[in-house]
């Protein structure tokens, strides 16, 4: 008897991340980022499916959805006072970091799974990988490192992190729904989406999803032009500013 | 309206942008300048990066300066050799604002920079400018005449070498100074996003004695040059010149400044300047304030590079 809980109870451990399967849908796989762009919601939704037509369902489910943005390398300087000025004295790199990052879970990450689990999963903005460059090395730091804490901060106040603690909404014990929320300063580019579904406190399954924002029409073609043909670009707008000034002294001549 | 700034990658209000183009503009008008250290703060306050500012700013006053610099040709109020002589060292100027720009950039010191600039030059030109209008104005308080300039005395600028003729101008002076003025203001403009109308004006007449109806039509067309070029050499360095927020600029400048115009020739030419003079001292001054009370956030980011 005893050794017919110890099997099942390995079978617990071992067999878990077959048990359940997610199935995932986004709302919009493609967002266009346009002149009259303000910032998107897009809606993902799912359900927790058995993985194998006899497998139990295990609920209740926690689920941690993970949006990534195009990585990017940011620069976080510090201020001191430098004879009565205030002067950016230190800086530290943040190499190829998400340039969005939004964390969004049913209850707060750290009552989902243990310290251990989140870290190894990087869940939450706490246990998000961060690299800074040390010298000729990239490593993460402290999470109460002052320059990780005010990148966090600052990259939070833009809209671009974001930990959403009840952002994700169980409509029955097995389907759920969330929103992403795309700020209007969303950086273009190609985002993944990891969804991690949790039993227990341990993972039971997980999906990937991807979007991908995209600027179109006007703002794309500027975009474009300034940064792979800058002369002409400066060129084209220098001209521009003539044609305007003509019209100007055109239109209000009065001698 | 909102509408999507593509490099400075974030909406603004059309209609807000648009009506610190007329502001500005008509500020511009009223004065005879280009307008941009005023232009270049506004934006950094409605939450464009300084770099983006300056650098599309520049674009802003080429327009405005180039509707100045057809009406006063039209005038014939302009000394064409003088302003090439200026112009060209003025774009050497520019060359090398421009490369310090994107040095300081780098180094993460652009925002100082542009911040102890302000300071530097509007509070000094500023109060020189009050001290000025209001000495004339007590003299005319007198019955004196308002000023006590004597086109014909020389200063020992005029005993420098290479002198040259310019016959518009009726002036006999060295290319020296000449050059030295041109480098600065195209130097300056490049770093601080401004045309220097304000800096420049004051400079010829001082130094060079350029009379009243040649300097402000031969200014602008040295604000227009540097202004033109300085749009292109950011454009094909930093990548920061936003040509939609640029074209905003441009329209709403170029009709508040036919209505600038029209007041400002309503104004006493002392008035005028004592207001002008206000005006740029407390732009340095709100500047100074910043740099000096302790800001809000110690912590700030900059983008290095996309991955």
């Amino acid at each position: 008897m005893r050794r017919l809980a110890l099997i099942l109870a390995i079978m617990q451990v071992a067999v878990p991340a077959s048990a359940e399967r997610l199935v995932v849908s986004l709302s919009n796989h493609r967002v266009a980022v346009t002149s009259s762009f303000v910032g998107e919601d897009l809606v993902l939704f799912g359900t927790v499916e058995p993985d194998t037509a006899r497998a139990p369902l295990r609920p209740p489910y926690d689920l941690v959805v993970t949006v990534t943005g195009p990585r990017e390398t940011m620069r976080t300087r510090r201020k001191k006072r430098v004879l009565g000025v205030w002067v950016n004295t230190d800086t530290r790199e943040f190499v190829r970091v998400p340039s969005y990052l939004s964390i969004l879970s049913n209850r707060p990450v750290a009552d989902i799974a243990s310290q251990d689990i989140l870290r190894r999963l990087q869940l939450g903005l706490d246990n998000f990988l961060l690299p800074q460059r040390f010298g000729s090395d990239l490593g993460d730091s402290a999470r109460d490192d002052p320059f990780r804490l005010a990148f966090v901060r600052l990259e939070t106040q833009q809209g671009l992190y974001r930990e959403g603690s009840t952002a994700v909404t169980f409509l029955t014990p097995t389907v759920f729904r969330t929103a992403i929320p795309l700020p209007a300063n969303v950086p273009t580019g190609n985002y993944a989406i990891d969804v991690k579904l949790f039993a227990n406190g341990a993972q039971a399954a997980s999906a990937n999803s991807a979007l991908e924002v995209i600027k179109t029409g006007v703002e794309q073609y500027v975009a474009d032009a300034a940064r792979d043909r800058g002369l002409l670009y400066g060129l084209v707008t220098a001209l521009m500013a003539l044609l305007i000034g003509w019209f100007g002294s055109v239109v209000f001549r009065r001698d | 309206m909102q509408i999507y700034l593509p490099i400075a990658d974030l909406p603004v209000n059309i209609f807000l942008v648009l009506g610190m183009g007329l502001a500005v503009g008509f500020i511009s008008g009223m004065f005879g300048i280009g307008g941009g250290f005023l232009m270049t703060p506004l934006l950094i306050f409605i939450g464009i990066s300084p770099a983006v500012a300056v650098a599309s700013v520049a674009s802003h006053i080429a327009a405005s300066s180039f509707t100045g610099v057809l009406s006063y040709w039209r005038k014939r109020a302009l000394d064409v050799a003088l302003a090439l002589m200026l112009l060209s060292a003025g774009i050497v100027g520019t060359a090398v604002g421009v490369w310090l720009f994107t040095k300081l950039r780098e180094l993460d010191q652009l925002d100082l920079m542009i911040g102890l600039s302000y300071v530097t030059l509007l509070t000094a030109v500023g109060g020189m400018m009050i001290w000025e209008s209001v000495r004339a104005e007590l003299r005319t308080r007198k019955g004196l005449p308002a000023t006590l300039r004597r086109p014909g005395s020389h200063t020992w600028l005029h005993g420098l070498p290479f002198k040259l003729r310019f016959k518009r101008s009726k002036i006999y002076v060295s290319a020296i100074p000449v050059w030295a003025i041109g480098f600065t203001i195209g130097f300056i403009g490049a770093i601080m996003g401004i045309g220097g109308g304000f800096l420049l004006v004051p400079m010829l007449i001082y130094f060079l004695r350029v009379p009243t109806a040649t300097v402000i039509g031969t200014s602008m067309v040295l604000t227009l040059v540097t202004m033109a070029s300085a749009t292109v050499m950011h454009a094909a360095t930093n990548h920061l010149v936003d040509v939609i927020l640029a074209l905003i600029l441009m329209v709403g400048g170029v009709i508040g400044a036919q209505f600038g115009v029209r007041t400002g020739q309503k104004m006493r030419g002392e008035r005028l300047r004592l207001l002008l003079g206000l005006l740029v001292f407390a732009v340095g001054l709100r500047f100074a304030i910043e740099l000096v009370v302790s800001p809000e956030d110690l912590f700030s980011l900059r983008h290095v590079r996309t991955e």
